[in-house]
């Protein structure tokens, strides 16, 4: 009888053991996560943990030294520059190794391998992974990590990361593995090359996505020419370019011309409304930046300053991590990529560098006629040209693989078809040709700029910069100052891929490429400055068709502000860097303040009314006019332009400030009349309309206490899993679109610097999160609340003769062994 | 004597398996234990209980507050522990608690049968 309890206490201890070993509670088993030898505890770092430690490997050349200082910033002292990479790699693996893991599975389409077919509401496999397979991701990163391979430079660089990230994850206690790892259950695999070079095509991915192709087909199959050039103009009224309007370009390298049949097969204003693509799926088109320098002759110290803060998603753990890289070739201070060798936004000994968006239009869509289901030919100058197949083998977690067959153009990839309707939603297929297919060495840019000695060198470094396109500011400490529109970019006749294109054809293909010289720049100028904010980069003089979405407004504060200032410290550059004067607002709100009449608003309107009317255009934290201003601004938006655009079956919406504009020179713009009604509205009946629709809206926001302006917009640095217990929100900030601190809710200044390039380099920065990964660690988001206040941190060129200096709290002794 | 001696065994054996090998070696930590020092099935299983309940929470507790409990505060958000560290704290006693304890459990009836 005594065998039955035994039966029984055996099979719960087993039911137990294998029930908390399953992923059945949770996405990875509850003993392994909880056992503190094993799971979560062990990521929970003492507070008053200790980095110091030596290390050998037998990969090193020689004996280097770390020093970490306060803020966990390390300064690499090595001997030579392939052990200077190798620890690099190392500590990049040390603290950031999940974030590298899963940045570069997500560019190669791979993320349902480690979280499933679906995570909460977000379809991984279909929006996700299918979708950069499809795009060609891997694809992209092969040609660029050939030509990363052939040049010996960039080769040594990413060979000796590669070994250092290794050296970290063969070292490394399993225990002691990324808590994210623990929580999703699964392990890092080795770190090659390939992912290097993968996550060099997710930040061209994340840059160079400005296109709305389907959306402006869309558009122009429902709206007659005038319409569309109308609310899609190709210059802003305001427009203050990169390069200052009146510069004389060079006649043209290389002309282009439409092809014969595009009137009959391009230009099909309001002819079709059969196309319907849907399902926006574009990278944030807010991703975009600021930089600037300053002349010697306009800053106190008689040398140049240079700043740069580049806008994108806010994330913890942090794109960026902060470094010094010193050995006898080369000494740099800056941010670098977790996943990549270098730094990428930074100075050294004799120069600066940074970067902001060039935002240009290089990828463009044709429909292609496939001779049958089967995809194997497909129509191309009169005959049946037979594609080649890539087949996406997907690995799902828990589940049977998915396999995609994506078929390959002369254009390149097949991105939608009946199969994968996407932004498409037709069903028909289009190919896409993406300028980041295209084979470069992105990593040579950064391998010759941290060692850049003056304009010629940088000159040299930037060339080597294809995708995505840069605007790349520079300064050196002989005084000169420099901006070079840079990146590889087709030259495009007017309106060449703003629409989906007939891909039948030979005809309708880029033509080739703007020669590098032709690039807009500006050297040592007149005016002393140079800045990019992602406005347009030229006037319409240029010699080549850019296209028209470009934000305006942050470029034209800040070159209106350098015009003006004289004897400019680093302090001054920090109060342009965080200041949220709203340049837009000034423009648009006369449209609305002109059009109203007080008598006729109720006590509520007037209330908010009186807000927006006496709002000092700053969108300072508490501001509350702001909040009116944008609230109002966006219904008036609506009630203008919504009758019309009913027709449009896609995502679509004129740029921000077209409208603004439109308004302003002709109050009574065609569109402010609502087409649904036998009435004929005017302007001041929009806006009271706009009005009386944005008071609830402002209403409830101050019932629940958020019309101040920082709580409305809500800026949050969320985890990149979305878990809001490892995100930061609710951050006390101002600023926003349009504003130079570009603060938005989950996107803004993702790293702020300012260098001034004096004999002994004083320098500032500061980004939103922390030098430490691990949400157990106290660095891991200890720069946020600064980052929040507009406070910067001095950033310490460390010589080794101050290793016994106090802000040195660690080192780390790597040698050969 | 016999209870308390077990307990330490058990913590120990567990304590060195962990260093090591998989986190349910804890159950053959208590299984081995409660075989060579027989008790009755109850004291047996609160042996177990006891010993993984004391190893785990101690250890957790230990590096919690070297941690200044910046860890906890936020896994036990992200785990459904209702944000509270004392939650977590608990159930990962707990769940090493009931491995050991019923591995113990089995041991005591194991050598009844025999």
């Amino acid at each position: 009888m005594r065998i039955i309890p035994l039966s029984l206490s055996v099979v719960v201890t087993l039911f137990l053991i294998f029930l908390l070993n399953t992923n059945w509670i949770l996405k990875a088993p509850l003993g392994q996560l909880l056992s503190p030898q094993h799971g979560v505890w062990q990521n929970a770092e003492p507070a008053n943990i200790n980095y110091s430690e030596e290390l050998s490997f037998p990969n090193l050349k020689g004996h280097s030294e770390v020093y970490f200082d306060d803020r966990l910033v390390p300064h690499v002292f090595a001997d030579n520059d392939e052990d200077a990479f190798f620890i690099q790699g190392f500590i990049h693996a040390k603290f950031r190794l999940w974030q590298m893991e899963f940045e570069t599975l997500a560019a190669e389409g791979r993320l349902s391998e480690v979280m499933g077919d679906k995570n909460g509401t977000l379809d991984v496999l279909n929006k996700v992974d299918r979708y950069f397979r499809r795009l060609g991701m891997r694809y992209a990163a092969e040609k660029e990590l050939t030509l990363l391979e052939a040049d010996p430079g960039t080769k040594m660089m990413c060979d000796a990361y590669t070994a250092g990230v290794n050296a970290f994850i063969h070292s490394v206690n399993k225990s002691k593995l990324p808590l994210e790892f623990k929580l999703l259950g699964y392990e890092p695999e080795e770190w090659t090359n390939i992912k290097t070079a993968l996550f060099i095509k997710y930040m061209a991915y994340d840059l160079s996505g400005a296109e709305n192709d389907f959306e402006f087909t869309a558009a122009r199959n429902a709206l007659s020419q005038a319409d569309f050039e109308l609310l899609n103009p190709i210059r802003p009224d305001s427009l203050d370019p990169i390069i200052s309007i009146g510069t004389i370009f060079d006649k043209p390298g290389l002309q282009v011309k439409a092809p014969a049949s595009a009137d009959s097969l391009y230009f099909l204003y309001k002819k079709d409304s059969s196309s319907v693509p849907a399902e926006p799926q574009k990278p944030n088109k807010e991703n975009g930046s600021n930089n600037w320098a300053v002349s010697g002759k306009k800053t106190r110290s008689g040398y140049p300053i240079l700043c740069n803060d580049p806008h994108l998603g806010l994330n913890l753990p942090s794109l960026w991590y902060e470094i010094q890289l010193q050995t006898p070739n080369f000494n740099v201070y800056g941010v670098s990529f977790p996943s990549a060798p270098g730094v990428i936004i930074g100075f050294n000994d004799s120069c600066a560098f940074g970067v902001t968006n060039a935002g240009r239009d290089v990828r463009d869509y044709y429909q292609i006629t496939f001779k049958d289901a089967s995809h194997s030919s497909y129509l191309f100058n009169g005959e049946w040209k037979p594609t080649t197949f890539r087949y996406e083998h997907i690995k799902i977690k828990d589940k049977l693989e998915f396999i995609d067959t994506v078929a390959y153009t002369v254009f390149g990839p097949v991105l939608f078809d009946e199969n994968y309707k996407g932004r498409a939603n037709d069903g028909k297929c289009y190919a896409v040709r993406w300028k980041a297919h295209d084979p470069s060495n992105e990593m040579k840019m950064f391998q010759l700029l941290d060692k850049a000695k003056n304009y010629t060198d940088y000159l040299e470094a930037i060339k080597n910069l294809h995708t995505p396109g840069q605007n790349c500011v520079f300064a050196a400490k002989n005084g000169d100052i420099a901006m070079w529109c840079q990146g590889e970019f087709p030259a495009k006749w007017k309106r060449q891929g703003d629409f989906v294109m007939p891909g039948t054809d030979s005809s309708y293909m880029w033509q080739g490429m703007i020669p590098q010289s032709e690039n807009p720049h500006m050297i040592n100028p007149e005016r002393g400055f140079v800045s990019s904010a992602n406005q347009l980069p030229v006037d319409t003089s240029y010699p080549y068709y850019i296209g028209g979405s470009f934000p305006n407004y942050r470029g034209w504060t800040i070159n209106k502000k350098l015009n003006k200032m004289a004897d400019i410290t680093p302090e001054d550059m920090m109060d342009m860097q965080t200041n949220n004067y709203n340049s837009f607002a000034e423009m648009a709100r006369p449209v609305l303040i002109n059009n109203i009449d007080g008598q006729v608003l109720s006590d509520d309107e007037k209330k908010y009314w009186d807000m927006l009317t006496t709002w000092n255009l700053n969108g300072d934290t508490t501001e509350k006019g702001i909040t009116v201003f944008n609230v109002v601004w966006d219904s008036l938006k609506e009630v203008i332009l919504s009758d019309e655009l009913e027709q449009v079956k896609a995502d679509y919406f004129p740029y921000e400030s077209t409208l603004a504009e439109a308004l302003i020179r002709n109050p009574a713009l065609k569109f402010v009349d609502d087409i649904n009604t036998p009435e004929k509205e005017t302007l001041k009946d929009d806006i009271l309309t706009a009005l009386r629709q944005a008071v609830p809206v402002l209403k409830k926001a101050e019932a629940e206490g958020k019309l101040e302006w920082w709580k409305f917009k809500d800026t949050h640095v969320s985890h990149l899993t979305k878990l809001t217990a490892l995100s930061r929100l609710h951050l006390p900030i101002g600023g926003g679109t349009h504003m130079v601190n570009a603060s938005k809710s989950d996107h803004g200044p993702s790293w702020r610097m300012i260098v001034s390039l004096t004999p002994k380099t004083e320098a500032y920065g500061v980004y939103p999160g922390g030098q430490n990964g691990n949400p157990g660690s106290k660095y891991y988001d200890s720069f946020i609340d600064y980052w929040a206040a507009g406070k910067y941190f001095p950033l310490w060129v460390m010589k080794k003769e101050e290793m016994a200096d106090k802000r040195v709290k660690f080192k780390m002794v790597f040698s050969k062994g | 004597m016999k209870f308390i001696i077990s307990i330490l065994l058990i913590a120990l054996l567990s304590f060195v398996a962990c260093l090591y090998l998989p986190w349910w070696t804890i159950a053959i930590a208590a299984f081995v234990v409660a075989i060579f020092i027989p008790q009755p099935p109850l004291r047996s299983f609160l042996t177990g209980f006891a010993a993984l309940f004391l190893l785990w929470g101690g250890l957790a507790i230990w590096i919690d507050s070297r941690n200044e409990h910046v860890l906890s505060h936020r896994i036990a958000a992200v785990l459904p522990f209702g944000g509270s560290t004392f939650v977590m704290l608990l159930v990962t006693a707990l769940v090493g608690a009931l491995v050991a304890g019923f591995a113990s459990l089995s041991a005591s009836y194991f050598r009844k049968v025999n």
